[in-house]
This record gives structure tokens, C-alpha cells and sequence, in this order.
């Protein structure tokens, strides 16, 4: 360890703890009907976190297949954002390292490289790659850990994976709920799915909450505190 | 074609739509997505959909609205993150408790 950094170590323990839960996607996928190749194929392609409980939780909700893309490709637009932030860092980039990079754009990758000192932008650049990088072998390796398990355990509400997909999309929102305005975007589109769901197809009522976003998002904030983190 | 076929034509188009994703924030002029509101919607778009997700998870099986374990799994959960807990003990708490509820005969 005595070669490692202490921008190294950040990535590594955050590649670490993040791998970690890839263990509990990879058995709801399995839970929500997919095999193991195709669990893994989630993980290799998409590779974000959030994106992917989508896709798997809204076919585990009986959603169609383009619901379960439509949903996971919205999640994925911040992942859009971070590009535009890491531009600093990370520019110029050309061809395959920017394709790589692309890949590996998520909410770690982009964390640990912003929170090293603005000034220093080699540990910013090194932050990134070391955590995407990281996050990506760890995620992908336990993936595969959690669809196999997942083929051994019968039904999956004895176990209680149903609440656990419920608990890991609380647990990727609350990070986010700062602001009181991000918890009212939150309350209302919970409200607005719960609601949408005896009366639409599955897959529908959580893309009807995107509207939310759009609807609280369009107009200026008028106090400072109201700006999403 | 089969829906098994299908279902990997899905997985291989959101893997390309999350990278493509990715890939245009990083090409992009930078002045594009520095406006306010769009970073605003983009920023609630994420909560408004796991929130979302979250309520659906919780409360309802096919298109019922129901009440079971998965409730109170939820509840402790909450109570796990408000104390800080790590994520996957977050969630293999909340597994427990509804798994543990259900071997009582509840939900």
C-alpha cells in the first residue's frame, strides 16, 4: 500500500463499497427474469447504478421492454451532465480514451475527481480514471457474484429482494433529497406514480414522473437554497 | 422473434443510449448544458424518477396499490440511512425485515 496515493485510496475504497451493492443488482436482475449473460451484459453496457435497478425494476413490475430502456435512459442523463463538468479535468480527449472515458462518466468517477483541490488537476484526472476505472472491475466482477446467487434462491420474495430493490432506489435518491425543493420533486412524483399505477400500463407511471421534474425545474428558483445539488 | 431475443435487443440499446449519454457531455460545446433550468430539470429528473421508483417498489404489485412487508422494510431502511448506514447494509436490512416478516406469516 506504501506505492498508493491518498487520491488512490479514495478511488479504491469508493470502487470498493460501490462493487459491493453490484451483488444486490445482480440478484434482482436475475429475480426480474434475466439470466446471468444478460445481467452481466447490463452491468458491461450500461454500467450506472441507477440506470440499471431501473431497467430491472420495471420488468420486475411487469413493464415492457421499451418502458424498461425508456426509464433507465432518463436516469442516465445526469451521467450527460458530468461530461460537461469533468470538461476541465479531462479536455482534450480524442478517440478511444475519450470513448473509455465516456464509459466510465458516473457519480463516483465524477465525485472523487471533483473533490480533489481545483488547482491540482492531475489528481482531479487521476481521481477519475482510478475510480472509474476501479468501479467498473468491481462492479462487473460482483455482478456476476449477485446474478449467480440469485439463480439458487427460488422465489425471490421469501428473501425479501422485492424490498431490497424497493430500499436501494430509496438509498440512491436520499443523497439527493438535500433541498427542500428536491423533496417536494420527490414527494410529488412518488404521489403522481402511486397514483397512475391502477389506471396505466407498468413502466408508464415512472415516466410520468419525470413531468414533475420538468414542471418544478422550468421556472426560476427565487432563493439560492432551492438550487438541486 | 423470441422474447428472449428481444429482451437482449433492449439490454444492447440502453447500454448504447447510456453511453451515447455519456459520450455527448464530454464533446459537447460547454456553453450547451450550462444553462440553469436544463441542468435544474436534469438534476430533478433523477430524484423525480427514483423517487418514483421507490414508491412503486414499495407500494404496489401489478397495478394494485398494496400494504405488506415491504412497508415496514422500507421504513427501517429510511431510519438506516437517516443514521448514516452504507448502502448495502441499507439494503440487506431492508431484505431482512421483509424476509423475516414473511416467515412470520405477515405480507
Amino acid at each position: 500500500m506504501a506505492r498508493l496515493n491518498p487520491v488512490r485510496q479514495q478511488a479504491l475504497s469508493v470502487s470498493l463499497a460501490t462493487g459491493a451493492y453490484a451483488i444486490s443488482f445482480g440478484a434482482l436482475a436475475v429475480a426480474a427474469g434475466l439470466d446471468v449473460w444478460q445481467t452481466m451484459a447490463l452491468s458491461l453496457l450500461v454500467f450506472s447504478g441507477g440506470s440499471q435497478f431501473a431497467f430491472v425494476g420495471v420488468l420486475g413490475a411487469g413493464g415492457t421492454a421499451a418502458a424498461a430502456v425508456a426509464t433507465s435512459t432518463f436516469l442516465g442523463l445526469r451521467n450527460g451532465f458530468y461530461g460537461v463538468g469533468l470538461a476541465p479535468v479531462l479536455r482534450p480527449m480524442r478517440g478511444w480514451r475519450r470513448a473509455g472515458a465516456a464509459q466510465v462518466t458516473i457519480d463516483e468517477s465524477t465525485a472523487v475527481a471533483l473533490a480533489q483541490p481545483a488547482e491540482d488537476v492531475a489528481a482531479r484526472r487521476q481521481g477519475f480514471w482510478w475510480t472509474g476505472i476501479g468501479v467498473f472491475v468491481a462492479w462487473n466482477a460482483i455482478t456476476v457474484v449477485g446474478a449467480l446467487a440469485g439463480q439458487q434462491i427460488g422465489d425471490p420474495a421469501t428473501w425479501g429482494l422485492d424490498a431490497a430493490a424497493a430500499a436501494a432506489f430509496l438509498g440512491l435518491v436520499w443523497p439527493r433529497l438535500a433541498s427542500r425543493s428536491a423533496q417536494w420533486v420527490a414527494a410529488g412524483a412518488a404521489v403522481l406514480a402511486l397514483a397512475l399505477t391502477p389506471v396505466s400500463p407498468a413502466g408508464v407511471p415512472i415516466l410520468a414522473a419525470a413531468v414533475v421534474a420538468v414542471v418544478a425545474g422550468w421556472p426560476a428558483p427565487r432563493t439560492r437554497a432551492e438550487v438541486p445539488a | 422473434m423470441s422474447p428472449y431475443m428481444w429482451m437482449w435487443v433492449a439490454i444492447v440499446v440502453a447500454g448504447v443510449l447510456a453511453w451515447a449519454t455519456k459520450y455527448i457531455g464530454h464533446v459537447v460545446p460547454q456553453e450547451v448544458l450550462d444553462h440553469p433550468r436544463v441542468q435544474r430539470i436534469a438534476a430533478y429528473i433523477t430524484v423525480a424518477l427514483l423517487a418514483a421508483l421507490a414508491a412503486v417498489q414499495t407500494f404496489t404489485t401489478g397495478q394494485a396499490l398494496v400494504i405488506d412487508a415491504r412497508v415496514a422494510a422500507i421504513a427501517v431502511a429510511a431510519i438506516a440511512l437517516a443514521l448514516r448506514a452504507p448502502f448495502i447494509v441499507v439494503v440487506a436490512l431492508a431484505a431482512a425485515v421483509a424476509a423475516g416478516l414473511r416467515a412470520l406469516g405477515w405480507g
